[in-house]
Formats: structure tokens, sequence, C-alpha cells
């Protein structure tokens, strides 16, 4: 594929994105894949489709994500905040707060007018507040992933999870399931619980609308639908809420190639 | 103990151990001088002088090994009037020192797991679980830690103090004086307050006269705090030093150069030694060197330092041009040098002792950050949220706050441990280090 000019992949603890982007900045070519074990391998595999819908090798490229450091390829390592923040920027056009909930951690971003990162907060040493979290859960109660957040939409009560923590709610689950409580107001406190810890990392960084959700749990209704009625602030996801990162890492490894990317 | 004994010991400790390390001390100011032995692409190599500071701390818990033959020995808390102890001939242990070396030696996790053993708490702090698994193990780097005749507490630090060295005194069966210093919640310490320590510690003196077995000498307690004050003040000049770009000498290299001034505090030596270190640090600037290649960020560290990381961390900033210029905790040890009056010394010493930056509200540590922002133009603070010290990580989480939305000083907010490497992620401190590093280069 003609007019791809720069590169960016993102090796997430969950799933690894890579995409292309032409001079201007435009996204053109992506592949998602779940993470496997062995990370430099796959690398290699996404590089050389990469290079056979592009020129002959896929450079300049810039790595981000947690396994960043393996992509010896790269030009450059850029950590998902500022891949997340250049990504989510440019394809929305303006600052404010950013949301992004990934496999493995959650991260609030302050985004300046100019797309700037002002200040950000992640969570802390575990998978409370994280896909990982929505993962366990959603395996425990029997309900796909992808409908996680419609289920728990169609709640009309919710029940109370008193713990955010993924191993303590795993029994607190097991405990509601055996008094008789439906899956699906479980599946509300459950959301509502990752919701609360994401508010609070909010209230860290400070929350300048609008009010901005990537990542791969931004596919999830539930998330950004709680996340308005905690904050009171519509939730903005943009296209392709899981490329962001790599996005974004295209978008800086573009800068290296001497082009404009756009406003960013 | 026999004649033999008497040799054997007066060798180990006044001949052939101290020679040894002086041999030592030789080889690492050549290997200074030399510029050998140093293998870091973006920081300076070690104060030549700290060859000699190694060589004072080695001494020091050298000769605490063989210290119960004919020394009285003290086991004594960082924030002590250890002025008092001094003047009396005492021989002080500082097991929080001590634990430091632990941590930096890696060996804390072993030891903190004897006194979890033993039923103390993973969430007691980790130089408590350390000295305390230290004690019930018999292990140690240094070799062998003397035995205590009395233990000195002063609560200006953190309650923790308070119980812990009641366990240290159930164990060891020895007399404990605890000074107890009230919390000061404005900005000066109300009268009645420095009346109560002053008056503590002059009822302290009976007890520990007693244990050493002689009376105190007005005389030796005024030139102790002469002493002490040299020493506060020469180390406060070296601190001051880095106000100017770029910083000569790193907050990395403070944490352990800053040894003496904590446990030598009142000796003759210490003083010569950071007149010293003063005169080094004057030399870097001259010519120009700088604690890290290409200083691009300047950096502001709060809480105790992670011992067993100090090197890795130093490394992950220094490879971005990030030098820490300033601290909170080196700075504590300096800061108060003026209070000292050696003309009164128990007057001066309840106020001294009363003010520790742990001893005040989380109000204080915020204007005294700002005020180090200003002072060394700080771009950033590193708040290293330390689950052990509760008290100097409480109210971490506001201050970041109001650094970074009142003050527009990027900080960020590091969960460790000084002492327990299992609370430190790795991958996520590297990464928290690195995007905030990216924030400052916006």
């Amino acid at each position: 594929m003609s007019g791809i000019r720069a590169w960016g992949i993102d090796v997430g603890s969950s799933t690894t994105k890579i995409v292309g982007v032409d001079t201007e900045g435009v996204l053109h070519w992506d592949v998602l894949e779940d993470s496997e074990p062995r990370a430099e391998e796959q690398v290699e595999r996404l590089l050389q489709r990469a290079a056979e819908v592009g020129d002959a090798q896929a450079r300049p490229l810039v790595a981000t994500g947690y396994g960043r450091k393996l992509v010896r390829q790269a030009d450059r390592v850029v950590t998902e905040i500022t891949c997340h923040a250049r990504g989510v920027y440019r394809a929305l056009g303006h600052g404010g707060t950013l949301v992004d909930v990934g496999g493995q951690d959650s991260k609030v971003i302050g985004l300046g007018p100019d797309g700037e990162v002002l200040d950000f907060a992640m969570n802390d040493k575990c998978a409370a507040g994280t896909g990982r979290f929505l993962e366990n859960t959603s395996r425990r109660l029997g309900v796909d992933l992808e409908h996680l957040g419609e289920v728990a939409l169609s709640a009309g009560d919710e029940a109370t999870l008193s713990s955010t923590c993924t191993v303590f709610a795993e029994s607190e689950i097991v405990s509601l399931l055996a008094h008789g409580v439906a899956v699906e107001p479980i599946l509300k406190g459950l959301h509502r619980a990752l919701v609360e810890r994401l508010v609070a990392m909010i209230r860290t960084v400070g929350l300048r609308p609008p009010l901005m959700l990537s990542g791969g749990v931004a596919r999830n209704p539930a998330i950004a639908r709680l996340l308005e009625a905690e904050t009171g602030q519509r939730v903005i996801v943009p296209p392709h809420p899981q490329l962001m990162g790599a996005y974004g890492a295209a978008l800086v490894a573009l800068e290296k190639a001497g082009e404009p990317s756009g406003p960013v | 103990m026999t004649a033999l004994d008497v040799l054997r010991v007066y060798a180990s400790s006044r001949l052939i151990g101290p020679a040894a390390l002086r041999v030592q001390r030789w080889g690492n100011e050549w290997r200074a001088r030399a510029g050998s032995g140093w293998a870091s692409d973006y920081l300076a190599p070690p104060l030549r002088v700290a060859a000699r500071g190694k060589e004072m701390v080695a001494r020091h818990w050298l000769e605490g090994r063989y210290a119960n033959r004919n020394r009285k020995v003290a086991w004594v808390t960082s924030g002590a009037p250890v002025e008092l102890l001094h003047a009396l001939g005492f021989f002080t242990v500082y097991p929080e020192n001590h634990g430091a070396i632990c941590g930096a030696a890696r060996v804390a996790v072993d030891l903190s797991c004897e006194a979890e053993n033993a039923g103390y708490s993973r969430d007691l702090c980790s130089y408590a679980r350390t000295d305390l698994g230290s004690l019930f193990s018999g292990r140690t780097p240094v070799g062998r830690l003397p035995k205590p005749d009395l233990l000195f507490a002063c609560t200006n630090i953190c309650q923790t103090v308070l119980f812990w060295y009641r366990v240290l005194a159930h164990h060891l069966r020895v007399p404990l004086v605890l000074i107890d210093t009230p919390f000061i919640y404005f900005e000066t310490a109300p009268e009645h307050a420095v009346e109560y320590v002053r008056r503590q510690l002059e009822a302290s003196i009976p007890s520990v006269e007693r244990v050493a077995g002689r009376s105190l000498d007005t005389g030796r307690l005024k030139e102790t705090g002469r002493l002490s004050r040299e020493a506060s003040q020469l180390w406060m000049e070296i601190m001051e030093r880095n106000d100017g770009r770029p910083a000569p000498i790193s907050v990395v290299d403070q944490f352990t150069l800053m040894a003496p001034v904590v446990e030598m505090r009142g000796e003759p030596a210490t003083v010569n030694f950071y007149a010293a270190m003063l005169k080094e640090v004057d030399g870097r600037i001259a010519a120009g060197v700088s604690a890290v290649q290409h200083e691009k960020h300047r950096l502001l560290w709060d809480n105790l330092p992670i011992w067993y990381r100090l090197r890795d961390v130093a490394e992950m900033l220094g490879a971005e041009g990030a030098a820490l210029v300033a601290s909170t905790y080196t700075n504590a040890w300096g800061e108060l040098a003026d209070l000292i009056d050696p003309d009164q010394p128990f007057e001066s010493m309840a106020r001294t002792y009363l003010y520790p930056i742990l001893n005040r509200g989380a109000g204080h540590k915020l204007a005294t950050m700002r005020r180090m922002i200003e002072q060394y133009s700080i771009d950033g603070v590193l708040l290293h949220s330390d689950r052990s010290c509760k008290p100097y990580s409480i109210g971490q989480l506001d201050q970041r706050d109001r650094l970074a939305r009142e003050s527009s000083v990027p900080a960020l907010l590091l969960e460790a441990d000084h002492n327990d490497s299992r609370c430190y992620a790795e991958g996520q401190i590297a990464n928290r280090v690195a995007a905030f590093i990216e924030t400052l280069e916006r």
C-alpha cells in the first residue's frame, strides 16, 4: 500500500497493535492481535506484514506500550502517556481529560489546548480499574467480554461490591451468586466499582472538560455511560479507541521523518 | 578478659582493621583520581572524598564490633539528641542507619522475613523489621552489632520508634530513655513544648549518667554541640552549592554522604570530612563538573531514598539528563543547624529536636518544597510514597496535586519502600518516570 510514511507499534499487555499513517498523519493501515508470550517473534511477524503493505521496511517506527523496549527495530521508544495523548488529540482535535483503560493499567491524562500533557495519573500496583478486572469477572459470570457492557446496562437493580480488588471481587461475586443475586446487577455493580476507581484518578489530575475515553475498554458502552453519570460530563470516544497508542506512536514517528503531523 | 584477649581486640580494632580500611580508601581514591572503576555514560564519578566517608563509616562499624569491651553503647533513633550521649562517652549505634546499610546491601528483605516470621506485621516500618530481624537472627552485613547498654529514642521522627524501642528494651533487658517531642502544628513551637522537652532532657541525665558510669561534663556537652552545629552547617552549605547550574553533587550521592552527619554528629572528624567535601564540591563548580552529564531537568526528591535501587534510579534519570538536585530528606540534616546554640545546650537541644520536618505538619513540608523549588530552580518533583514511612508519606497526594495545580510544577508520586524491595515494581516505576520526563520535555 503506497503512501504510508510512518509506523507505530503498541505492545500492550493484552493486545498488540501496529498502524501506518500517511504524510498527513491519516491512519491507513492497522492490525490488532492478542499479545503473545513471545513478544519479539510477534513483533517480527507484524513488521513483516507491515513491510508487505508499505515500503521494503516499516520505517520510521516508534514503539510504545509495556513491551516497547522489546521492539529492537524501533527508531525510538516513547511511553503510552505521550502516545495516547498524541493520538487522541489528533483524532479529536482538542484537549481535555483523557481516560485510557488498558489491559494492565489505566491512566488519566490532562491535555492542554494544544494537546500537551499537563499531568497524568496511573493506577496503583493492582489490576483494579483495568481491563483485566473485567476480563476476570466476565469469565466468572460466563458472559462474553464483548457483551459485558450491554448486559450491565440492561440491569434494573445494581449490586454493591465493596471491593475493587480483582481477587477479592471474584470472591464477592461467588458470594452474591450464592445468595441468588442475578448476573446483570452484579455486572452493573462491577462496572460501577471500576468507574469509581477511574473517577478517583480523574480527581487527582483535575477534570478539564471534555472527557475522552480510549483503550480497549472504551468499546464497553457501560463504562462510558457510568463515567458520564459519575462526572456529569459527556464522554467522547475517538474512532478506533484501541489504536490510539499505536496511532500516537506513528505520529511521533512521522515527526521524526520530518513531516508535519497536522495540529500535533 | 585475658591479656591475650585485650591484645587481640586492640590489634583488630585499632591496628589491623583500620589499616585495612585505610588501604582500601587509598585504592578507592587512586581509582577516583585515575577515573577508573567507574562505568556510567551519564553520571559523574563519586566525589574523591567519598572514599574517606566510606572509610569513616566502615571504621565506625568496626569500632562497634568491639565497643562492648571498652565503652558504653547506646542505640539511638536518628532524631535523638545524641550530643548528650557523645558528651558522656557513649558509642552510638543507629539502627536506622544499620537498616539503610542492610537495604543497600540487599539483605533487608531476608532480615525483615525473620521479624515477620516472629509475628511482626509487614505493615510495620521496614527499618524496624530489618533491625528486629537482625536482632533475632544475629545476622548483619557489618560483622557484629554491639549490644546496647542504653536505648535512647526520640519521637520526633515517628511514633513507630516508641513501640520499636520498647520491643528492643523487652528483648535486650536494658534501660530505655524516651524523649517525647510534641507535634508542631503551626510555624513555631509553643514555649511550653520547648520547656517540656528541655525538662525531659534534664530529667534523663541521672539515668544516662548511671549507665555511663560518669558525670556529665557541661564543657564537653558544649563542645559536642559546637561540633554538631559546625558539621550540620557545612552539610547545608554543600547542599546549597546545587543552587547553581549545573548541580555539582547529586542527591543520590548525598544519600550516602550524609551518613557521618547522622551517626557521627559532634565529632571533630565529621567536621573535617564535610570541610573537605565542600572544598571538593567548590573545585567541581570551578571546573564545570556536573553530577549528571548534559543536565536538562532539575528534580526535587521527597522522602527517604530507595536504598536498594539508588544507582538504578540515578542511571534511569541520568540517561534523560535529569538530575536530582535537592531533597527534603538530606535537607533535614542541615536545615536546623542554626538552631543549635552550644552555650545553651539544653534549651537549644529542646528546640532543635522539636523542629525536624517529620514533627511538623504536611503544610510545612509543602512550604519547604515550594521554597526549595525556587532556590534550586526545580523543574519537577518526585515524591516517593514510602510504604514504610507513614509520617513522611501522609499528605503527599495532596502535596502532589497542589504543586502541579497551584505551583505549575509537574510532580509524580512513586510508590515504593525505602528498604523492602518487595514493594518496588520495576516496570511500573520505570514507565512512570519515563512518562514524567517526556512531560517535562514538552
